[in-house]
């Protein structure tokens, strides 16, 4: 009897929490356009993961004999001008732009947060000097600050992620801040300072939480934006070094052959848009859904 | 009452400033009460006459600045204006605890409500999380919530307003404070719901024995659970009286007119109207008027109350009151 109360308890808990989940998931699966986006990133996802299985052979290895190929049954992309298969590039290309994408989220999450949290909830000095470090850096187009800390950085995957990571902090900073501005005069923040609750743990418990909506889907915003940010460094030429597969490399170096051989710079552009846009796509639905104020 | 021993809290001469975009708005002006172990004390007055302020005042719940605070808060004999964040964060909650006004907007939706009630005992008694969660769910219990088990694992949303008032009183008394501060507890609520957390704050008391300041500007309420009353009108204390003695015989002009304002049937035979406003509107903080703050409200208002502000006089009976009519 007991046994059957307390399991039924826990079915009404889990339900609370599921049923939230839920109705958000139906919401965001109502939207095509978000659907399409998410599944493309699956595909992206899954090609960054299986890419050994996908494509056999190493996407690195110059092949002379077999240079600027058209599409073919052997190589259904072509080959770029040492003869690598495109669509190897491409897959194992889709490897270095989701880890580059995930890094500079990581970046930018983990020092804009932290500071947009501080900078919000306190105000006063504090909130003035993040705000005008982040005025200044918001000054510079992103792009151009990127390119600014790689020069001082220097190339290759880390000081990609780092330098666009960078780039991204002040957009957290001050979607963060906004945020906390008006979650900090809740009620609910009253009653918990009024209950004897730190400020560390106002922060971390209360208002964080009711700040991760639009954290969420800043997220998968940046994401589009670092793989478009990071592929222009490799195009640049200032990114990921040869002969490492990028996509931005890749058509960096497709430059010369464009009228020669068209394919070998417009598959990895393909694949770059895709990129962009699912995360885009996929960003704007759970805005939709998430958001309360758009109740469908 | 009738005993008057050490207070437990005393209030003397607190002012609170905000300095605002269009100048300094004096909130509360040198007011001052005690408020006695286990009593019900009653805070009225209208909107924005500072009492609000007032209570969030005694937590230091306030931004400072914008807000200013001047005078003495005691708490046993402790001044808490001087205690510092670490001291007063061990005030909160502990020994002074606070129910708000809007139960809709005063639990936080993504937190499960056994988790905030937790919160309290965590952060004073040192109970690690489970026992915190067992001790919220016995209070949801106290306030006689159904099924306080598996109420404790939803969040607010699943709750009415009736309901999520008994939590905040729940949240409120977890850690059997001294004195609650209680800011309009039941005026977003429906009527019939309003009965139910009255008799429920009134046997919880007894249970506790905490002190209640109770802030209103329903006089109902007041009569139901006040022992005394403490008017206050445009950030300064007008009357105060024990609740009986208020109602029977108002001393002061504007708790005349609070008091007429209450709804009577058959009063329209006896009078003509079966409602007495008071005329005129509150003063705005920043331009008060010179003299008697409510002179340009009253009927009886003779030339001195347009210059000079009346002290405030002792009468027999623990009242006082601040008019010109009663210091001849």
């Amino acid at each position: 009897m007991t046994d059957i109360a307390a399991s039924s308890a826990a079915k009404a808990g889990n339900l609370t929490a599921d049923s939230t989940l839920r109705r958000n998931w139906a919401k965001l699966k109502r939207n095509k356009a978000a659907m399409v986006g998410g599944v493309l990133i699956i595909i992206y996802l899954l090609s960054a993961l299986l890419a050994p299985v996908m494509f056999s052979g190493n996407p690195a290895a110059p092949n002379l004999m077999n240079s600027l190929e058209p599409p073919s049954f052997k190589d259904p992309l072509g080959t770029d001008e040492l003869g690598r298969s495109i669509l190897g590039r491409i897959i194992y290309g889709s490897r270095v732009s989701l880890i580059i994408a995930v890094g500079v989220v990581f970046v930018g999450l983990i020092c804009g947060i932290p500071l947009g949290l501080v900078s919000g909830y306190y105000g006063g000095k504090v909130d003035f000097i993040i705000q005008r470090a982040t005025d200044a850096m918001l000054a510079f187009p992103g792009f151009l600050l990127a390119l600014a800390l790689v020069a001082v950085l220097g190339v290759g995957i880390k000081n990609t992620v780092i330098s666009i990571g960078i780039s991204m902090i002040p957009l957290y900073i001050r979607l963060v801040r906004g945020c906390v501005l008006s979650i900090r005069e809740e009620v609910y923040v009253e009653a918990a300072r009024a209950v004897g609750t730190r400020d560390v743990q106002i922060l971390l418990r209360h208002i964080l939480p009711n700040v991760m909506v639009p954290i969420t889907v800043q997220t998968s915003l940046s994401m589009g934006t670092a793989i478009l940010f990071a592929a222009g460094l490799g195009f640049l030429g200032i990114g990921v070094q040869p002969p490492t597969p990028e996509w931005g490399a890749m058509l960096g170096s497709a430059r010369s052959y464009l009228f020669h051989a068209p394919h070998v710079a417009t598959f990895p552009g393909i694949a770059i848009f895709l990129a962009v846009l699912s995360f885009n796509l996929l960003g704007d639905g759970l805005r939709d859904a998430l958001d309360p104020r758009f109740k469908i | 009452m009738t005993t008057r021993t050490n207070p437990l809290l005393k209030i003397s001469n607190l002012h609170i400033r905000f300095h605002t975009l269009d100048g300094v708005v004096q909130a509360v002006d040198g007011i001052d009460f005690e408020v006695y172990a286990g009593e019900t004390l009653g805070l009225v007055g209208e909107s924005g006459c500072g009492k609000s302020v007032t209570a969030l005042s005694i937590l230091q719940l306030l931004r400072c600045p914008p807000a200013e605070i001047q005078g003495q808060i005691f708490f046993e004999g402790q001044n808490l204006l001087e205690l510092g964040r670490e001291g007063i964060r061990k005030i909160r909650g502990n020994d002074i605890s606070m129910i708000f006004q809007e139960p809709m907007t005063s639990l936080n939706p993504v937190l499960r409500i056994g988790e905030q009630i937790a919160e309290a005992g965590r952060l004073h008694k040192n109970m690690n999380r489970q026992q915190a969660w067992r001790w919220a769910v016995e209070m949801l219990r106290m306030v006689q919530i159904p099924g306080p088990g598996s109420r404790s694992r939803q969040y607010p949303h699943k709750f009415s307003g009736g309901m999520r008032q008994r939590a905040m009183i729940a949240m409120a008394l977890s850690c059997n404070p001294r004195l609650i501060l209680a800011d309009e507890p039941t005026t977003a609520l429906d009527v019939t719901i309003q009965a139910q957390i009255m008799t429920l704050m009134q046997r919880l008391k007894q249970e506790f024995k905490s002190a209640i300041v109770l802030i209103t500007h329903d006089l109902g309420v007041i009569a139901e659970m006040a022992s005394r009353v403490v008017v206050m009108y445009a950030g300064k204390v007008v009357e105060e009286a024990p609740v009986k003695a208020l109602f029977k015989d108002p001393r002061h002009p504007y708790t005349q007119g609070l008091l007429g304002s209450i709804p009577v049937i058959g009063r329209k035979e006896q009078t003509g109207r079966q409602l007495q406003e008071i005329a005129g509107m509150v003063p705005s903080p920043s331009n008060m008027p010179v003299g008697c703050r409510f002179h340009p409200r009253c009927r009886y208002a003779m030339d001195k109350c347009h210059q000079e502000e009346p002290p405030m006089t002792r009468l027999a009976g623990h009242r006082r009151v601040s008019c010109w009519l009663e210091s001849k």
